[in-house]
């Protein structure tokens, strides 16, 4: 009754969900796309400050600067072959946007506007105000309404469904999925599935800029599958964030000609450093005493109305300061994860048929270190390239599809957990581990910090049955969802520590107060981490 | 501070009461004091969110009758909280938006075919306010005439027929605008209520003004009006 079937099944409608979905449909699979919220509700509507491509509109540029940016930014551990797909195919994921009508900002002379981030050589990010991911996200998704894919609403992963072929190798064809409106458990048959489901940086609780759902559900689920995990020590903290409720306020606003002052009025750092370095010198200002401020009075009004609406809204809102005539005060959190799952380059996770793209996916091309911009046309390159191979993958796929004992599974799992015993509130261990996390293993860390936290998380996951959703309805629980994103996150947060103390060497985001240098004889690898028969295993490849 | 929430449910059977809640937090917004409750009162209130910065659409409810986003809001004393208006309640404060999206696949709104035209800063501007839209669906709850009519395309729809339509890339304008003519562009009482309570700054209502002045230079006019000679639409404004 709960059972669906389709050609290529995509499990995230944020971005790069929706661009892999277009791309498979036009390879001619059938699409389903699930989202555990609806599609324009995504991550992607967050992002401001623009999309890179060198095309050279505002100033001098060309694709080579824009990859040897991108490649020093990522401080040894981006893959060139894949920078340098991304950054040649950023003029044509441009100009694809612009013909299925997003409406970038423009120049006098007619021209897609295109403005200055952190670590850029030339003005490179094309932009829509300070509302580029959102009108990116909602014309990506009137265009999936125009081909008329499905996307089915308020879907949330529990599990890839695996099958073994005759060499007993593993091969995903599908998932069971819990169907937030229901209360059911649904099962969904695929020759291919691409996840999309963005990062996990909610891990940080209140010290994030991310939505409420970036908690990391399909990576989780993808190295319980069989998929491996690459670099998930590398989270970028955004430089500014509004201190009391971590709001972005875009790097368009330092890229403009914003100051970084301390309370004493001082700047103290080149605002336009790649964001570790930015980072690092706010937090530095804030351990020694001071407060930290973001000052874009000189840019005008008429400026700040024209090029940073929100963040004034913003501002005002929550800080009860005008970006016009005051300062507006700042702190770094947590806003990217480098990290993900591993994928080859054909956007191919290691366990067969599973394919994933966008934050949730380390195609390797941020490394160490993220540029603002590069985010988005990521999900526009390898969204199209994982969309074009999964559906390329289901045409030739010829194995059974048995999903009957991995529902039944996930039925018992969604039935259970609702028996766990509530003695501890895992509401107040989120926010716990989001305040350890952010302190210990944060903007920097130690290894004793990251023992000391690694402790506690092992604690929280032999804590886990004494936890569970206290809200015990089948429709519309969102407490049960909660706490289903909790336990994912938990799963996560212990590989995120097993990276940052195996790494002993700072690099990129990941800085260690213990070891402040790069250890490139050791350390210029990726750390991948799987897990077999349950237990975690790390290990560093080239 | 104590503020008041409608509550829903369906199970085990349909319950409807409005339950109060008190807090000390210093100056919230509405989804702080209902994050609040969630995790220190009641974990079975029900309501959705996401970005908290007023992107994401997903917050959208009603404070003493009219509609806000959650994110955006600071409490007041006393508040009542409800759920959207014209929209099925699933449970407390989330609604089913499925069929309020569901209009923007039947009035295709979406780029049709796409010419390769130079837009200018002017052209941009044309549209901008319109592509700010989140879809939160405030404007449906507020509109009168979906409330009554449950097949009028509704304000967001219209809106995002406008944005497509005034895009220079637009190929397709007059479909477009045949498209809008039944349960749409006419039926609209302009009533102003959708740009009241729009959270983005965007007016449904003119922009239905403009697609009234687009239809007629199509040949398209108010149904209700036969064959009245004028070319515009009837409140004298053929704007745009």
């Amino acid at each position: 009754m709960n059972n669906y079937k389709t050609d290529v099944l995509i499990i995230g409608a944020g971005g790069a969900g929706l661009v892999a979905a277009l791309n498979a449909h036009k390879s001619g699979a059938k699409v389903t796309v699930l989202t555990k919220e609806y599609p324009t509700r995504a991550q992607t509507s967050m992002a401001q400050g623009g999309i890179n491509a060198a095309l050279g509109h505002a100033g001098e540029d060309s694709v080579e600067d824009h990859i040897q940016n991108t490649l020093k930014s990522a401080q040894g551990l981006a893959n060139e072959e894949a920078v340098r797909l991304m950054c040649n195919e950023a003029l044509e994921a441009v100009a694809w946007l612009d013909s299925i009508g997003v409406p970038f900002s423009r120049t006098k002379e007619s021209k897609i506007a295109q403005r200055t981030l952190g670590g850029a050589s030339a003005p490179r990010a094309c932009y829509a105000q300070d509302y580029t991911g959102l009108k990116i996200l909602h014309t990506l998704y009137d265009r999936v309404m125009a081909q008329g894919i499905e996307i089915k609403n308020e879907r949330y992963l529990l599990n890839f469904i695996t099958n073994k072929d005759k060499h007993e190798k593993s091969y995903a064809c599908g998932a069971t999925i819990l169907n937030i409106k229901t209360g059911e458990v649904e099962t969904y048959e695929a020759k291919s599935v691409i996840v999309a489901t963005g990062g996990y940086s909610k891990i940080y609780h209140k010290h994030s800029t991310n939505a409420k759902g970036s908690t990391g559900d399909g990576i989780a689920a993808a190295i319980r599958a069989g998929a491996r995990l690459s670099d998930m020590e590398f989270i970028q903290f955004h430089p500014t964030a509004l201190k009391n409720s971590s709001i972005l306020i875009s790097e368009s606003a330092r890229g403009a000609g914003g100051y970084l002052l301390n309370s004493k009025g001082e700047r103290f750092v080149d605002e336009l450093l790649p964001r570790d370095q930015v980072a690092r010198a706010i937090n530095d200002q804030i351990q020694a005493g001071e407060e930290v401020f973001l000052d874009i009075r000189h840019l005008g009004e008429a400026f700040i109305m024209e090029q940073l609406p929100q963040e004034r809204k913003l501002a005002k809102l929550y800080e009860n300061v005008d970006p016009v005539n005051d300062l507006i005060p700042i702190k770094p959190v947590a806003h990217y994860t480098m990290g993900g799952i591993e994928v080859d380059k054909n956007s191919h996770t290691k366990l067969k048929g599973l394919f994933a793209a966008g934050e949730c996916a380390n195609h390797k091309v941020h490394g160490a270190n993220r540029l603002g911009g590069n985010s988005l046309l990521e999900l526009i390159v390898f969204g199209k390239q994982a969309g074009k191979n999964a559906a390329a993958w289901a045409k030739s796929f010829d194995n059974a599809i048995e999903t009957s004992e991995q529902t039944l599974s996930a039925q018992n799992f969604v039935k259970g957990v609702k028996y766990f015993t509530n003695q501890i509130d895992f509401y107040q261990k989120h926010q716990f581990l989001g305040n350890i996390f952010y302190n210990n293993a944060g903007i920097s860390k130690d290894e004793m910090g990251l023992k000391a936290v690694l402790g506690a998380v092992r604690q929280i996951q032999k804590e886990i049955p004494f936890m569970g959703p206290k809200d015990k309805s089948n429709i519309y629980n969102t407490n049960l969802v909660d706490f289903i994103e909790f336990g994912n996150m938990v799963e996560l947060c212990e590989i995120i520590l097993v990276s940052m103390i195996s790494r002993n060497e700072s690099r990129g985001a990941h800085y260690r107060s213990d070891i402040p240098n790069p250890n490139d004889m050791a350390y210029k690898a990726h750390t991948i981490t799987w897990k077999e028969d349950g237990v975690l295993c790390a290990d560093f490849m080239e | 501070m104590k503020i008041q929430i409608k509550r829903y449910t369906s199970e085990p059977e349909i319950k409807e009461e409005v339950l109060a809640y008190e807090m000390e937090l210093e100056d919230p917004t509405l989804l702080e004091v209902l994050g609040h409750i969630k995790t220190t009162q009641d974990s079975s209130l029900s309501f959705s969110s996401g970005c908290r910065s007023s992107v994401c659409g997903s917050c959208s409810m009603r404070v003493n009758g009219r509609e806000v986003l959650a994110c955006a809001y600071k409490v007041q004393e006393g508040d009542l909280v409800e759920p959207l208006k014209n929209v099925p309640v699933i449970r407390d404060l989330v609604v089913d938006m499925d069929k309020a999206y569901s209009m923007n696949v039947r009035a295709k709104a979406w780029l049709e075919g796409s010419s390769d035209v130079a837009l200018s800063p002017e052209d941009e501007k044309r549209n901008e306010r319109q592509s700010d839209c989140i879809m939160c669906g405030s404007c449906y709850s507020a509109c009168p005439v979906y409330a009554v009519n449950g097949e009028f395309l509704g304000p967001f729809a219209l809106t995002r027929v406008w944005r497509y339509v005034s895009d220079g890339r637009e190929e397709g304008e007059e479909a477009k605008i045949h498209n809008v003519q039944s349960n749409g562009v006419w039926d609209c009482t302009l009533c102003n209520e959708c740009t009241l309570v729009c959270p983005q700054d965007i007016s449904s209502k003119a922009d239905i003004e403009k697609l009234r002045a687009t239809s007629a230079q199509y040949g398209c006019m108010d149904p209700n009006f036969g064959s009245f000679g004028g070319g515009f639409g009837f409140d004298g404004s053929p704007s745009f």
